[in-house]
């Protein structure tokens, strides 16, 4: 796997790579030394038929279907193509008589026992058994025995059937489930004709990637419940998107049938997903065809949210915010802004922060980390990580927050490339193929990274030296790409940023991955959704000039964050020290696609922010996420249903595509943005997507040169911001990706991956430079921090502000020292939860666990309580009794549970305390 | 020619009831080849070995020396002795763990110190219970007699011998496939190339495969010397080897018998050895090699018991199983029932001999029950075609590993040797033989 990448367009590619010369059906082909024979004639023009073959798994030749005629010493032999190497003056036939005669022998062998029910089967239409049949098979099978029979289907997992008369048994699925997820939880049983693929006895195949499985089957054998007798590929129609689930940004082939979805497809884009998708990403789709949507605009009257025109709506708002601003703009507050695309975040930033004036906007929930830390440190991509000397990861459990992305960092790390340093409250996915794990009490993050930087800083309690010093070596040279994310919700987000800050400053080489989690949340940061900053990665001071010349106005001071507004709404009691101005309360609170009551960790705050302000509006498409408290709801389109472009963790930006009508009069986020400032008799000057993006690329200094022509002529990869700093540039492939139509059936465009840019370029083979970008924009060279740009201060026109760099002060708030009573808790993310994706999943909300509180052992044993036993769980503020298990991972003395599921029918998120450093606890008997 | 007065070089200890334990092998020469082996060279020893010119008996008949010699460029990780004797009619193996387990583990000693690798892996089939038990016990008085383990014999050389039973797949004695098994995986054959043994082997290491009888030869051969064990046999054809005698004759049971010097028609017929078909039938036809081997017929009995002379006949010695069938044998049926195994045993990995073979089966018992068209004897030999191209010997194949293509052989010779037999059970709707 880990070779396979390194062989693979885009990855490492250097210009002196070794190659061999051999004969291709008569004439001289070129080949990268170790390339699969299968691999070098495909991008030499010849097809070679395969089932087993899949360019992105391990080869195992065992399909038989790619045998060509290899020269050797003992005269040509039949030979697997996808099992051996091209070699220096190997004379390969892939036409003969032989060949041809061997291949009519396999497809009719695999007829032999597949039964002929395509008009019945999902595959039909798709399916490479059925294409290649028609291209090489006999035309007719000999067989007139009795095929075999099993049971059908059978379920594998909640998710995947499996009709196992139909398998071909080329161990794709397998060898995913082993190789790529790291689960071999399938496998096969049974041998010769009775052989079959399942599971292991009362172990479902419980995977959250098992929907590639599906994908990848050559034939009917594997099936997507939601997808099962659902659709003909004929009649699904298909646009390109990216999966906005998470923030990974896996490219997907979104198809549908008569406006709805029917089903989504990993489309194989090489930096980012390989093809691979989650099974969240995957089925999410449901809750867009069947949650129950908000499809008119509504204003609570007499309690109850009434239908009424978008006029009366936005007129309502308008009054509603310009009275929320009586004592000044802060006392507004935006919301959210995650679900955004990033056309719509930067209509709406602008509406905030330019034509109201407040700066307190922010796209993230208490569950994320500062804006200066995210925007400021510098950038690693996926492939920057995966190819890395190490990586070290400080976040959640990546394969329940960003699971594609721990699919690719996985691959690596066994196939021996790349060491990971774990640093972790407790164990997650990735720990059994970790380097080192070095376990820390919440609030010793920063401690902790001090110490791997810093022989003399002092070691945080209960640190191990052993590992500290693998830890260190491993970090000590060779590229080191740092993931950032949250290890516990129940944790300051600043300590953990700190701790990034330290490794920054410590190694000014360090790249960083921001392991947020919400779907276009980096977008979002990047369109300035964010206090103190504005759009493009610029700090509100240093690009107060910058943004005076286009927008009606600027914030004079920065604003709130969510915790914030929420503490000032919800009054005086809540309010604390750090409020940038305690006599403007936060009167207004606009909530974009987000509601603080499921969404902010501390579930107290929440309820008490939304009770205490005066006016809340809600742009919602969901109703089961409708607030309770909302006075105006206004309906958006969801994905699927709204242009426009998006941005990953690595700050890649792609386009979306839009495949649905949205339902009823839900509009695109922009356009709500647009018509509300019309409202408020502004004008944000954004009459159209494309619009609004060309102010993007002119006005926002990370996406400068990231014009609409550029965008389209990336295609799927898209395209980093910034262009002139991020090393990436347009990672567009310097060869025709993947022509393959047997790896992964069912997406109909694979090959416009990659072809021929269309505008802005020169018809060239070679990947376009990133210089070639920066060159073609306007304006001449425009480095990312713009200082050559601008004029003088002063005379003239405002300088381009520079983007945030490292930041020097996060502002990490104390963390007191516990008593010997005392615990800290860890929240952690799970995949399914009870979030609004899930719920309104059909498939997906089946699978939402009800996981007990984790303690560890020995405090387990100190209490008396057995494993399995209730314990009772009390802070200052709140207490649950829920059952808890013993986990040896974590550290003494601290407790962990799992934020946004049901737990003893309560909720973890009614303990954490978002205004405290830590949430400390005390474990007692029930 | 004729039965030769040839020593007894693997089967010596037979004749006494207590052959296995470690009291009777001690008084008959026993670890003495291992005792005078590790005064010698490692060098030394493997020359002996190639002075022999000891052809590996598991089937493939490769020169173990050569094999040796060929490895000992590279340092050798593991010796693994492959004893998954599981194929119809083949049994010498069976004799030798069950009846002389100690001369076994002798010659995995020295080959083991002629290789100098320190770990060795005994593989044996599953259901053999007995031996399996003897080779344990063998080895625990070997290591307790401070044959195996450290510093054996106070040489200073240490080589540790794990046995390991097999599971009950015919396909783990492909060597590739049994050490997938002993990695703890399916036994699935490997790819060659890349994955030759020696290149390749276990754990991903160079590692040597060879026979229970190629090693429990090995101590004689120490012994005496190699020039004394090619002075037995002729030409390639060195030593004296096992043949396990099944079918139509009075006598069935395991020969040593010198090779070349011998001839089917002596194994089959001499009162020492095969005795002679009972109830005075005749020789309809006898496969010389194993059930993967093509049949020969009554007109090449005379033919010796010689590797490259069966071989230029087309067909093998193979694993020294040889199947006698009288003129009361139908041979459509013979041959269904070798499929039948293949068919089971396939081990489902690659596509012409998981989906072939149960095909062919179902052809063949098709024409035996009596459901036969006439076109069914051409399609038999095309789908065989499809399994191994060309349908020459030794075949060609389109699988993975040569379990595929020992398919055609009983089908081919059935179809070519007797094309009128298959024609009468097609045309009357059954077995004329009831």
């Amino acid at each position: 796997m880990a070779d396979r990448d390194a062989a693979r367009p885009g990855a490492g590619q250097d210009a002196a790579e070794a190659t061999v010369t051999f004969t291709l059906d008569g004439r001289e082909v070129t080949a990268r030394k170790g390339e699969m024979l299968i691999a070098a004639a495909e991008r030499a023009g010849t097809f070679i038929p395969r089932f087993c073959y899949h360019p992105r798994m391990s080869s195992v030749g065992v399909c038989r279907m790619c045998l060509v005629e290899v020269s050797g010493p003992r005269g040509a032999t039949l030979q697997p193509s996808c099992f051996i190497e091209a070699t220096e003056g190997a004379v390969v036939d892939t036409l003969s008589d032989k060949v041809k005669k061997a291949q009519d022998g396999v497809l009719e062998f695999l007829l032999v026992n597949h039964p002929l029910d395509c008009p019945v089967c999902d595959k039909g239409g798709e399916c490479p058994l059925q294409d290649q049949t028609l291209a090489y098979g006999p035309g007719e099978s000999r067989f007139v025995e009795e095929k075999r029979h099993f049971e059908k289907p059978i379920p594998v997992s909640e998710l995947v059937l499996l009709d196992r008369e139909r398998c071909i048994q080329c161990s794709r699925c397998t060898r995913f489930a082993s190789e790529v997820a790291g689960e071999a939880q399938i496998d096969f049983i049974g041998r010769g004709e009775e052989i079959e693929v399942n599971t292991f006895p009362d172990l479902p195949f419980s995977s959250y990637f098992s929907g590639n499985t599906v994908q990848i089957c050559p034939v009917g054998a594997l099936t997507a419940a939601p997808y099962r007798f659902a659709a003909r590929p004929w009649d699904l129609d298909q646009v390109e998107s990216t999966c906005t689930t998470c923030a990974v940004g896996c490219r997907v082939a979104v198809q549908s049938s008569a406006n709805r979805v029917t089903r989504l497809l990993g489309i194989d884009s090489d930096p980012v997903n390989h093809g691979w998708l989650c099974d969240k990403g995957r089925f999410a789709f449901e809750a867009v065809n069947d949650g129950d949507r908000v499809t008119e605009p509504m204003v609570r009257i007499d309690g109850e949210l009434t239908p009424v025109t978008w006029h009366e709506a936005l007129e309502r708002v308008a009054d509603g915010l310009r009275s929320a601003a009586a004592d000044g703009p802060e006392g507004i507050g935006f919301i959210g802004g995650a679900r955004l695309t990033n056309e719509g975040a930067y209509a709406w930033t602008k509406l905030a922060k330019g034509v109201l004036g407040t700066d307190s906007v922010d796209a993230q929930l208490g569950d994320g980390l500062p804006a200066a830390a995210v925007l400021g440190l510098p950038r690693a991509t996926i492939d920057q990580a995966a190819t890395a000397a190490t990586v070290v990861l400080l976040a959640g459990d990546l394969r329940e927050e960003l699971p594609v992305l721990y699919l690719r960092l996985r691959s690596r790390v066994v196939g021996g490339d790349l060491s990971l340093v774990e640093l972790s409250p407790q164990a997650t996915a990735s720990t059994p193929f970790a380097s080192v794990s070095l376990r820390y009490r919440p609030g010793d993050a920063a401690g902790l990274a001090r110490a791997m930087v810093d022989d003399t800083a002092s070691l945080p309690a209960g640190t191990d030296p052993a590992a500290l010093a693998e830890a260190r070596r491993l970090t000590g040279s060779g590229p080191v790409v740092v993931v950032i994310g949250r290890p516990s919700l129940a944790e300051d987000g600043r300590l953990v940023a700190e701790a990034a800050r330290i490794l920054a400053e410590a190694r000014p080489d360090c790249r960083f991955l921001p392991a947020l989690r919400r779907g276009n949340v980096l977008g979002a940061l990047d369109m300035g959704m964010a206090p103190g900053v504005l759009p493009g990665r610029v700090d509100l001071d240093d690009a107060r000039a910058w943004f005076a010349r286009e927008w009606d106005t600027v914030p004079e001071r920065a604003g709130r964050d969510t915790v914030g507004m929420l503490r000032s709404a919800a009054g005086p009691a809540a309010g604390g020290s750090g409020d940038p101005d305690p006599t403007v309360r936060v009167r207004a609170l606009v909530l974009l696609g987000a509601d603080p009551t499921g969404d902010l960790p501390d579930a107290r705050l929440a309820g008490e922010g939304l009770d205490g302000a005066e006016f809340v509006v809600q742009v919602a498409s969901s109703t089961a996420a409708l607030s309770t408290r909302a006075d105006v709801v206004l309906p958006a389109a969801e994905a699927h249903e709204r242009p426009g472009t998006t941005t990953n963790i690595e700050g890649r930006v792609t386009r979306l595509g839009q495949k649905l009508v949205p339902p009823g009069q839900a509009w695109p986020d922009w356009m709500i943005a647009a018509e509300l400032a019309s409202h408020l008799d502004a004008d944000l000057g954004l009459d159209s997507l494309h619009g609004v993006w060309d102010e993007v690329e002119r006005l926002a200094p990370a996406y400068r040169g990231i014009t609409r022509s550029v965008l389209e002529a990336a295609g799927g990869d898209g395209v980093v911001a910034p262009l002139a700093t991020s090393g990436v540039g347009i990672s567009r492939r310097s060869v025709p990706g993947p022509l393959d139509p047997i790896a992964f059936p069912g997406v109909e465009s694979v090959e416009r991956q990659g072809a021929p840019p269309r505008a802005g370029f020169a018809e060239s083979p070679t990947a376009v430079t990133t210089a070639a970008v920066a060159t073609g924009g306007e304006g001449g060279a425009a480095d990312a921090s713009g200082r050559e740009d601008g004029g003088t201060e002063g005379d003239g026109p405002p300088a381009r502000p520079p983007l945030l760099g490292v930041p020097a002060d996060l502002g990490a708030p104390r963390v007191p020292p516990t008593d010997s009573y005392t615990s800290r808790l860890v929240a952690s993310r799970r995949l399914y939860d009870r979030g609004a994706a899930v719920a309104a999943s059909p498939a997906l909300a089946a699978l939402v666990p009800e996981p007990p509180v984790r303690v560890n052992p020995h405090d387990l044993d100190d209490l008396g309580v057995a494993p399995g036993g209730d314990v009772l769980v009390r802070t200052a503020t709140a207490s649950l009794v829920a059952p808890a298990v013993a986990d040896p991972s974590l550290p003494r003395k601290v407790v962990a549970a799992d934020f946004n599921l049901p737990l003893a029918g309560g909720s973890i998120a009614d303990l954490i305390d978002a205004t405290a450093p830590v949430t400390e606890l005390r474990l007692e008997t029930p | 020619m004729a039965v030769t007065d040839a020593p007894r070089i693997v089967t010596s200890r037979i004749g006494f009831d207590d052959s296995h334990t470690l009291e009777r092998f001690l008084a008959t020469g026993g670890y003495e080849g291992l005792r005078k082996a590790l005064t010698m060279t490692p060098e030394a020893v493997a020359h002996e070995v190639d002075a022999a010119s000891l052809l590996g008996r598991g089937g493939a008949g490769f020169p173990a020396g050569r094999k040796w010699s060929m490895l000992r460029k590279n340092p050798v990780s593991y010796l693994v002795v492959n004893g998954d004797e599981s194929e119809p009619a083949t049994f010498k193996d069976h004799l030798l763990v069950e009846r002389d387990p100690h001369q076994l583990v002798e010659g995995v000693l020295i080959a083991a110190y002629a290789l100098q690798v320190s770990q060795v892996f005994v593989f044996l089939r599953g259901e053999f219970a007995l031996g399996l038990e003897r080779v344990q016990a063998a080895l625990n008085d070997a290591y307790a007699h401070g044959a195996v383990g450290e510093d054996i014999f106070g040489s200073g050389f240490s080589v540790d011998v794990v046995l390991h039973p097999g599971a009950g797949a015919y396909i783990c004695g492909e060597e590739t496939a049994l050490l997938e098994s002993l990695e703890g995986k399916r036994g699935f054959p490997r790819i060659k190339p890349p994955f030759f043994p020696a290149a390749i082997g276990l754990y991903g290491e160079p590692t040597v495969v060879n026979n229970v009888e190629t090693m429990s030869n090995l101590p004689w051969i120490i012994r005496h010397g190699g020039a004394a064990f090619a002075a037995l046999g002729e030409g390639r054809s060195t030593g004296t080897r096992l043949f396990a005698l099944a079918g139509h004759v009075r006598n069935p049971g395991v020969f040593e018998i010198e090779m070349v010097k011998t001839t089917f028609a002596d194994l089959i017929h001499a009162p020492v050895l095969g005795g002679g078909i009972p109830h005075g039938r005749e020789l309809k036809a006898f496969i010389p090699g194993g059930v993967s081997a093509p049949w020969f017929g009554p007109d090449q009995i005379d033919l010796p018991l010689g590797q490259d002379e069966v071989a230029a006949a087309g067909s093998m010695l193979g694993s020294g199983s040889v199947v006698v069938m009288d003129d009361h044998t139908c041979a459509v049926r013979a041959a269904w029932r070798i499929t039948k195994f293949f068919s089971r045993e396939s081990c489902g990995q690659c596509t012409p001999c998981r989906e072939g073979s149960g095909w062919l089966e179902r052809i063949m018992e098709r024409i035996e029950t009596g459901s036969g068209r006439e076109e069914d004897l051409d399609l038999l030999l095309d789908v065989c075609d499809n399994i191994a191209p060309g349908l020459t010997w030794p075949p060609q194949q389109t699988t993975i590993c040569v379990l595929g293509p020992s398919i055609p052989s009983s089908i081919g010779s059935a179809i070519q040797m007797f094309r009128d037999e298959f024609l009468v059970h097609i045309k009357e709707g059954g077995c004329p033989y009831g």
